[in-house]
């Protein structure tokens, strides 16, 4: 299975007064996973709804392979959607809600008890959606998406409201489904919650794109840092000094900024200081990215 | 087109409202029509009685069932609409199916489904129950009259269009609340004081014959109410032009709300 590729084209969405996207462009590779990150209130919702066709843009486009969804043939055999605002009945069984959105993309009673099983919910299938906790809503949203077989996943906040069981599962079965080949694209306001999971990320902030790129070239970008160690920590913050680093002495060692674990070694090694502990640290990936969403904070 | 009637009629028959309103109407256009064919016997029975026409009593039991039982596929039909709303199961909807102008249709021909499914059970309680009582008392019930029939037929007609219009109105006035209140205070309320109104003069009663309630009964050919507030005898409108009326109140509704409510992005 190939997923299709996600396009989105100079989007721009404007509420009244409101610029909730702002010129934005990205793409969605298939047989990967994506993650869309941004602090609440950055547009991901509004993007993804537009994609979708629920949000019709002020101007520029958001296609699957160049088709707009409301283009698509089989649109839930093509792009399965969990939303955040899981929208469902509250009288009526989770079973039920997944026969009323089959029943519009011919899709047979049998493959909705397929995913209700596929997502845990085997049991409660027949109980109505008003007695569904947040983690179930989750799951039927999830069924509700996995529901056509499609080559194309959009899922907004998917891990929201899991437990860490629950999240450990989402996490593994995101990777399968790219794995497959489909596209994935996964919403998230926590770098640190789609970090383990994602190969791509999209970062926007105030609606624009700010990143787009691997998660190792977001790594990059993070000021590199080594944390050493000596018996004689004046000898050696002497030598880093002197072949160009920034030293920072504190009770547990010197943490060195402008040199790499190497050239801290092999200083330390001229300089004929024994070394106790040589570490290579990173700044924190969540820095770099509170940084580039430039909030100062995310809570 | 066909899938998603489908999914339409799976939507409305897998929650409760249905099954409830269908109950209401039932007993309440039972007793209705029960209490009135009883109220005739026994008006017929005086010793002045005669006044009115045997023939004339069964028409009027019988479309009780429109006469006061068209509130509830106009609310059944609004709530239909007015859900999807409610509980945001527009973003299911839309997504299955985002091309929204079929999803109307679909609701549209759901809702019709449903309008007979509704004018049978308001004519299990009217007939069933009326022509029960009717019999009973040694009354004519008029069931072999053709006549009778095509009363019948127009009733479930009119049940039909009146789902229709509740459909549209619901995408027209898309809060819940305001579409409840609204349907119950204007067919209750509103409509009965205005077509009472209208029928103090005879260009007013004209104008009056147009409003949906007039129209609906015009279309049926009988009503309770035309009976003995005189404004039959102004009612200008035949039955097919009664139905029409209806029908375009329900493409009035529906042709508004889909260029406005039913565009809107969907948050």
């Amino acid at each position: 299975m190939t997923g299709a590729v996600i396009e989105i084209q100079s989007l721009t969405k404007r509420f009244g007064g409101t610029t909730a996207v702002d010129d934005l462009s990205f793409r969605v590779e298939p047989g990967v996973v994506t993650g869309f990150l941004g602090p609440n209130g950055a547009g991901k919702t509004t993007t993804l709804r537009t994609l979708v066709g629920l949000v019709q843009p002020t101007s520029g486009s958001a296609t699957f392979d160049g088709k707009r969804y409301v283009e698509l043939e089989k649109p839930l055999h093509t792009v399965g959607t969990a939303l955040e605002a899981a929208s469902f009945h509250p009288g009526r069984t989770g079973r039920d809600h997944l026969r009323v959105v089959g029943a519009a993309a011919s899709i047979p009673t049998a493959r909705v008890d397929e995913v209700l099983a596929w997502v845990g919910l085997a049991d409660a299938a027949t109980r109505r959606v008003g007695g569904y906790s947040l983690g179930m809503r989750q799951r039927l949203g999830l069924a509700f998406a996995l529901l056509g077989d499609p080559g194309v996943l959009v899922l907004d906040e998917p891990i929201n409201g899991l437990d860490p069981e629950g999240i450990r599962w989402m996490r593994s079965f995101l990777r399968d489904l790219a794995a497959q080949g489909r596209t994935v694209l996964v919403s998230s306001h926590l770098l640190s919650e789609v970090q383990q999971t994602v190969d791509r990320l999209v970062i926007i902030s105030h609606g624009r794109l700010v990143y787009e790129g691997t998660l190792d070239g977001l790594e990059s970008g993070a000021t590199a840092r080594v944390h050493v160690d000596a018996a004689d920590r004046d000898a050696l913050a002497r030598a880093l000094t002197a072949a160009g680093g920034q030293v920072e002495v504190t009770d547990n060692g010197l943490h060195v900024s402008g040199l790499d674990a190497d050239a801290v070694g092999v200083q330390a090694l001229a300089a004929g200081v024994p070394l106790r502990l040589l570490i290579p640290e990173r700044e924190g990936l969540e820095n770099v990215f509170l940084e580039l969403v430039g909030e100062g904070g995310i809570r | 087109m066909l899938r998603s009637i489908r999914s339409e009629l799976l939507k409305t028959s897998t929650t409760r409202i249905w099954w409830i309103l269908a109950i209401i109407l039932f007993g309440y256009v039972g007793l209705t029509a029960a209490g009135m064919a009883a109220l005739f016997t026994t008006i017929r029975e005086q010793p002045d009685g005669a006044a009115i026409p045997a023939e004339l009593v069964p028409p009027l039991v019988y479309s009780i069932a429109t006469a006061v039982g068209y509130v509830f596929p106009l609310l059944f039909g609004a709530l239909s609409s007015t859900t999807e709303f409610r509980h945001e199961t527009l973003t299911p909807t839309f997504l299955a199916t985002p091309r929204r102008p079929v999803v109307l249709v679909g609701k549209v021909v759901a809702g019709a489904v449903w309008g007979v499914v509704f004018a049978l059970v308001g004519l299990a309680a009217s007939v069933g129950l009326g022509a029960l009582v009717l019999a009973t008392t040694g009354q004519q019930t008029l069931l072999d009259s053709s006549d009778t029939w095509a009363l019948l037929g127009r009733i479930v007609l009119a049940m039909l269009v009146w789902t229709i219009v509740g459909v549209g109105l619901g995408v027209l006035i898309p809060n819940q609340v305001a579409a409840i209140v609204i349907v119950l205070a204007f067919t209750q309320f509103v409509e009965p004081l205005l077509r009472l109104a209208s029928s103090f003069w005879e260009w007013t009663a004209r104008i009056g014959g147009f409003l949906p309630g007039a129209a609906s009964d015009a279309l049926v050919g009988s009503s309770i109410f035309t009976a003995f507030s005189g404004a039959a005898a102004t009612e200008a409108l035949e039955w097919w032009q009664g139905g029409l009326v209806l029908a375009g109140y329900a493409v009035l509704f529906l042709g508004i709300g889909a260029l406005t409510t039913w565009r809107r992005d969907v948050t």
